[in-house]
């Protein structure tokens, strides 16, 4: 038995990487936690999955019983229902996401306390688990779609990759809410409050046409606006805004690079302060 | 092999664990950081440990056992030093980490050997042989929540058992199920030391670290006070024991804490029958006896006795108020008083007892004997005590049995 691995133990120090090849060599673990925060989603629940497409729905409707009747936005000849639908695919997605993942130290306490593994597979695996909820409303998306009669271009094929911005962005953020939540529980409370507020922010139920020309490249260092823009376009094959979309993935890396190293400094005392 | 060079771990008390936004700002405006509380856990511990040795780790709670485990496991990084492990580490600080009510056995024995490290092949290559040790077959498919509390610590130590590092460190887990699943797994522990492992094993039960270890590291105050071999180190670590055990006798009345008035003769942790009990049963009454001279003879003494935790928190502080001897003064000579503490009323884990002696009308204390004995609570599994089927940890400082009505 060759004694191949060696584990050097020293003092926290600086680590400002983001362990990838680490993760790697965990995927099954990851794998698994997330499989299990996906079963146990909706366990205990009366109506269970349906949830993941009622969400959608339901909100969809109730912004078209209040955007479509008195406040009307310019949606650029898109019916009012598909428009907030595709705003609410990517937007709930988040949501969801970075909701789970900010609990998901304190709610794996003895994960923490009791066993090794790169800490980021935990936040992770919950904004993995939120892409289950992602197939049902993209599902609905499509039948809205079809319903609507709205043809795609060529163009939808850019979808996932909007997609991918997405799930980074959640994945930053949700990383670096559930690190925060660790040492001050305050994020808990904080979480929805934030949340709320980023939606407003966000063109979910509103064009970012709605701001105006001079504002908009400002307004779209919330990674959000481009990311939602930039689907809405490839869904529904009008042109693409890139200056806008370009100010959003720039704001989103330097988001995501930001968790990394916050994270990174925080990780070695969770055991201690969780 | 296992390399640990004056491993150090320190931790902040007080400011550094607050939890609220508001106490971190106050704390940093205020900078009251100097008069933080610090915890000396370990304190500058090296050993080497050469492939294929079983170690095992003793000392009394609070020793720096856990740190230590915790460190090598990565689970916490050391303040000061270093430590080196080669091969692949497998630890085991607690069975069934991560397993989730919801989830089936089936479930929950991937998910916890992924935790532990395994890879999905071994785990698939040793499915049968987890589920054979555990000896649940027919309940593979059934939510472990309506396990029993053995038969979810049978399937968790299962899975762990399963787990084949070149390295293993393994923390107080094998007291779990029945008498002749811990025999089985002590058993497949013996069998991991055999088989040319490195094992670290840490333990209460001086029994399975001869049985089980060659060799033995005594941790006292985060210090390593004895490291031989497994029988004197047990030998030496009893020894000290007995000497702050249930018992403490004062032979020489020079040196026992006192004064003109009264002093202490004795301290003994007494079962009903009188005999002198380390580790009572949860659900019996535990008696502390005093003995003590009393010197003078106009004074009244009460005798009181004060309680504290492994964390040195003060569970409770009683005197003797009911005897009679509040109102008159004790003659000079002898006196003996024992307080019962009533079954299931102490929560499991050692407990340290102060006595003491006191005059409050004027308050005067004519000794007091600090940590003069010590006793573990036992809670065992068999279901009439406060834990009822629950196996898991319960915290909490005490663990009465209270009355539930239900309508």
């Amino acid at each position: 038995m060759a004694a191949t691995d060696i584990t050097r133990i020293t003092p926290s120090g600086s680590r400002l990487r983001l362990g990838a090849g680490e993760i790697w060599r965990q995927r099954e673990l990851l794998y698994f936690l997330t499989l299990r925060d996906i079963k146990i989603r909706y366990k205990q629940t009366l109506i269970g999955v349906a949830w993941a497409v009622l969400q959608p729905v339901l909100t969809t409707v109730i912004f078209t019983l209040i955007f479509s009747g008195w406040a009307r936005f310019d949606t650029n000849d898109i019916a009012y229902p598909l428009f907030a639908m595709t705003g609410l695919t990517l937007w709930l997605f988040v949501q969801n996401a970075v909701s789970m993942a900010s609990n998901s130290f304190v709610n794996n306490t003895n994960l923490v306390t009791k066993v090794y593994f790169p800490r980021l597979i935990v936040p992770l695996a919950a904004t993995l688990a939120a892409l289950f909820d992602l197939i049902f409303s993209i599902a609905v998306l499509a039948v809205l779609m079809i319903y609507y009669s709205a043809i795609p271009s060529p163009q939808i094929l850019l979808v996932p990759v909007f997609m991918i911005f997405a799930f980074v962005l959640a994945a930053a953020v949700g990383t670096l809410l559930s690190a925060l939540n660790v040492r001050f529980r305050d994020v808990k409370f904080a979480v929805p409050f934030f949340l709320q507020v980023w939606m407003i922010a966000s063109p979910v139920f509103y064009p970012a046409s709605m701001i105006s020309e001079k504002w908009r490249l400002i307004f779209a260092i919330n990674p959000m606006v481009g990311i939602l823009e930039g689907f809405r376009s490839a869904i529904f094959n009008k042109p693409f805004d890139w200056p806008l979309i370009g100010v959003s993935v720039i704001s989103l890396l330097l988001i995501a690079a930001v968790a990394v190293v916050i994270f990174r400094s925080m990780e070695d005392d969770f055991a201690d302060v969780i | 092999m296992i390399e640990a060079r004056g491993l150090t771990k320190i931790y902040q008390l007080g400011a550094s664990n607050s939890r609220s936004l508001r106490d971190a700002v106050t704390g940093f405006l205020s900078r009251k950081n100097s008069s933080r509380e610090t915890l000396i856990a370990l304190d500058d511990v090296s050993f080497t440990i050469s492939e294929g040795e079983s170690v095992g780790i003793i000392g009394r709670n609070g020793a720096g056992k856990s740190t230590l485990l915790k460190i090598l496991s990565r689970i916490t990084p050391p303040t000061r030093g270093t430590a080196s492990i080669a091969g692949r580490v497998g630890s085991l600080l607690e069975v069934g980490t991560g397993f989730h009510n919801e989830l089936t056995g089936r479930e929950n024995i991937y998910l916890n050997g992924a935790i532990l490290g395994m890879r999905r092949s071994e785990i698939d290559a040793r499915f049968d042989e987890i589920v054979a040790f555990s000896e649940l077959e027919k309940f593979l498919d059934t939510p472990v929540k309506h396990y029993s509390s053995g038969m979810y610590m049978r399937l968790a130590f299962s899975v762990a058992a399963h787990l084949e590092p070149e390295v293993l460190i393994v923390d107080e887990v094998l007291a779990v199920g029945d008498l002749a699943f811990q025999k089985k797994s002590l058993g497949k522990m013996k069998d991991l030391g055999e088989s040319g492992r490195t094992v670290l094993f840490v333990s209460h039960d001086m029994n399975s670290i001869s049985r089980l270890c060659a060799r033995a590291i005594w941790l006292r105050d985060g210090k390593i006070a004895v490291d031989s071999s497994a029988v004197e180190t047990v030998a030496a670590y009893l020894h000290e024991q007995t000497l702050t055990g249930a018992e403490r006798v004062w032979d020489d009345a020079r040196s026992a804490p006192g004064n003109d008035v009264a002093r202490i003769a004795s301290l003994r942790v007494v079962n009903k029958k009188g005999e002198t009990t380390p580790s009572p049963d949860i659900r019996e009454s535990i008696g502390i006896e005093m003995v003590f001279d009393a010197l003078a003879s106009d004074k009244v003494l009460i005798p009181n006795l004060h309680f504290f935790d492994e964390r040195g928190t003060c569970i409770f502080i009683s005197h003797d108020w009911n005897s009679g001897w509040r109102e008159r003064p004790r003659p000079a000579g002898r006196h003996k008083a024992t307080a019962w503490i009533p079954g299931n009323f102490l929560a499991e884990g050692t407990i340290s007892v102060t006595a003491a002696v006191s005059t409050y009308k004027p308050l005067m204390v004519h000794f007091i004997a600090t940590d003069a004995v010590s006793f573990t609570v036992v809670d065992s599994l068999e279901g009439d005590s406060a834990r009822g089927d629950y196996a898991g940890l319960l915290p909490g400082i005490v663990r009465p049995m209270l009355e539930w009505t239900n309508e």
